[in-house]
């Protein structure tokens, strides 16, 4: 899923400073899941916006809508048809539905209430940790199912580099060395002779390297 | 080919190598290059220069290589994909090698969030090793990493470091033997400061015949203070300073400090001296380098082939 956290309270009311009535809008996918930007944070939000600037002595108005998907003009087309009298939409889903929003909603100020953090997985309750940088070039099957350019600091893929330390990464002490696993799952299935092999440079022409990516499948269009 | 530079004259001549790094300034000039170099002048085969080291922005290592070699030092070009693209790192190696720079040492680099500049972007396009494999493609077979042909080839003795002491320990020496394979030929090692893992290490090295193929020079810093030995220990990444020699720094009186931490050194560089396969010391004097001719001196090196 995308993982996302909320914006600073204080960058939000910055963003919507001159604004009277606005649209705050959640998305029912990742971000709900992840407990940044569903029904019950865009609730939540709604109501702490309120107060602060009645608080203020300028009150605001906050209208609430949660699409089932930010990302997906299905959903998104429809709610340019309902946004006449608003003076922004303050979307909190991930930054591909704040931007789909903003390229369907023309003329209207799109803000964003989420930063976006990662592609990830929930670890425990309330933990999320990153996966995959869609690099467009999965090598997996080569590194015992752990990713080494998302989860190795540098990239390397020929690790481990000489700051790996009691299986931890030399940024953080709470992050596990990459190649750390990738060895141990080498050595649990028997394939520690992999390691011998040199990784060659890798392509990135498949990542964010070679300019926004799209994807077609023209037997899907209509 | 022209004649091979000092470094590798002596290495291959089965001489006991000294190398020593000069970190370049913060700031554009040249006489602290010359400065540090004056002191070395006569007591090193080679002298490194670091490549914003710890990720802290420094004199660029290809500059000051050069004013060493104007001074008559056979200079190492430290390079670290860190910061550079293969682009660039190929570029360097080419503008390296014109200007007559022999000795290149790939490295990863520190990760930026060491430094000075904690929110640069950093670049890891290849790796240490990948690295390696392209310096070693452009000289031996004159080629880009595209495949394009060079016109002239780059002369260059290619150098890695590894460290012993970093984890997991059992494919330490399983790693070094890929940067081998990939075409170094001298190594430089992280600081030694646990001379028993290093044997270990030096032992599992051996096993994989690894000192018949590259030239394996020991790193070595000598410590200025008991507080440097505990930054060391505690916040250095990859550094592995025993609780025993800590406690050695701190036991005496503090003008002894860097006489002990000079004694300490002595004592490891005759110990590594004495295992089989290693070819010289390399002498990190972190902004310390006016120590090491007596270091060099009072280790009965300063005779240099």
């Amino acid at each position: 899923m995308i993982v996302a956290d909320r914006k600073p309270f204080d960058e939000i009311m910055g963003m919507i400073e001159s604004c009277e009535r606005i649209l705050l809008v959640g998305c029912n996918e990742c971000v709900t899941v992840c407990a940044a930007g569903g029904a019950k944070e865009v609730a939540l939000l709604a109501s702490q916006i309120r107060m602060k600037r009645k608080a203020e002595g300028r009150p605001v108005e906050v209208d609430e809508k949660t699409l089932e998907r930010q990302c997906d003009p299905e959903y998104v087309n429809p709610l340019a048809e309902t946004l006449e009298g608003y003076d922004a939409v303050l979307s909190i889903a991930c930054g591909c539905g704040v931007q789909l929003i903003a390229e369907t909603c023309r003329g209207l100020r799109v803000l964003p209430g989420l930063n976006t953090r990662f592609m990830g997985v929930t670890e425990e309750h309330g933990m999320w940790a990153e996966r995959c940088q869609g690099c467009g070039d999965c090598v997996l099957d080569r590194t015992g199912g752990i990713c080494p350019v998302t989860r190795c600091a540098k990239s390397i893929m020929n690790g481990p580099c000489g700051g790996s330390q009691n299986g931890e990464c030399e940024l953080r002490q709470d992050t596990p060395c990459a190649w750390q696993l990738i060895i141990d799952r080498l050595k649990a299935s028997g394939e520690l002779s992999r390691y011998g092999e040199i990784a060659k440079p890798r392509d990135w022409s498949t990542s964010r390297d070679g300019g926004p990516r799209k994807r077609i499948r023209e037997d899907m269009r209509i | 080919m022209t004649a091979p530079g000092n470094l590798e004259r002596v290495l291959t001549s089965g001489g006991f190598a000294v190398t020593a790094e000069c970190g370049p300034p913060r700031g554009a000039d040249p006489e602290l290059i010359r400065k540090k170099g004056g002191y070395l002048k006569g007591f090193v085969d080679a002298v490194n220069v670091t490549d914003n080291q710890t990720a802290v922005v420094r004199m660029s290592s290809m500059a000051s290589c050069l004013i060493l070699k104007e001074m008559g030092f056979d200079p190492v070009l430290q390079m670290t994909v860190r910061d550079r693209s293969r682009i660039a790192l190929q570029s360097d190696i080419l503008g390296a090698a014109a200007l007559g720079i022999r000795n290149i040492l790939c490295l990863s680099g520190d990760h930026q969030s060491f430094g000075d500049h904690p929110g640069a972007k950093n670049v890891y396009d290849i790796d240490s090793i990948q690295f390696i494999d392209m310096a070693r493609a452009m000289r031996d077979e004159g080629r880009l990493s595209s495949g394009a042909e060079i016109t002239v080839r780059p002369e260059i003795f290619i150098g890695c470091v590894e460290n012993p002491f970093a984890d997991p320990f059992d494919i330490r020496a399983l790693r070094l033997a890929k940067k081998i394979g990939a075409g170094a030929r001298f190594v430089q090692t992280q600081c030694v400061f646990n001379v028993e893992k290093f044997t270990r290490w030096m032992e599992m090295v051996r096993d994989l015949g690894l000192h018949e193929k590259a030239h394996i020079l020991a790193g070595i810093t000598p410590m200025k203070s008991p507080g440097m030995a505990r930054y060391m220990k505690n916040s250095v990444p990859g550094m592995d300073v025993p609780d025993h020699l800590v406690e050695r720094m701190a036991s005496v009186p503090k003008e002894g400090h860097r006489e002990e931490g000079v004694a300490i050194c002595l004592e490891t560089i005759e110990r590594v001296r004495a295992i089989e396969g290693v070819a010289g010391i390399h002498i990190m004097a972190i902004e310390w380098e006016e120590i090491v001719p007596d270091i060099v001196r009072r280790a009965g090196l300063e005779t240099r082939p």
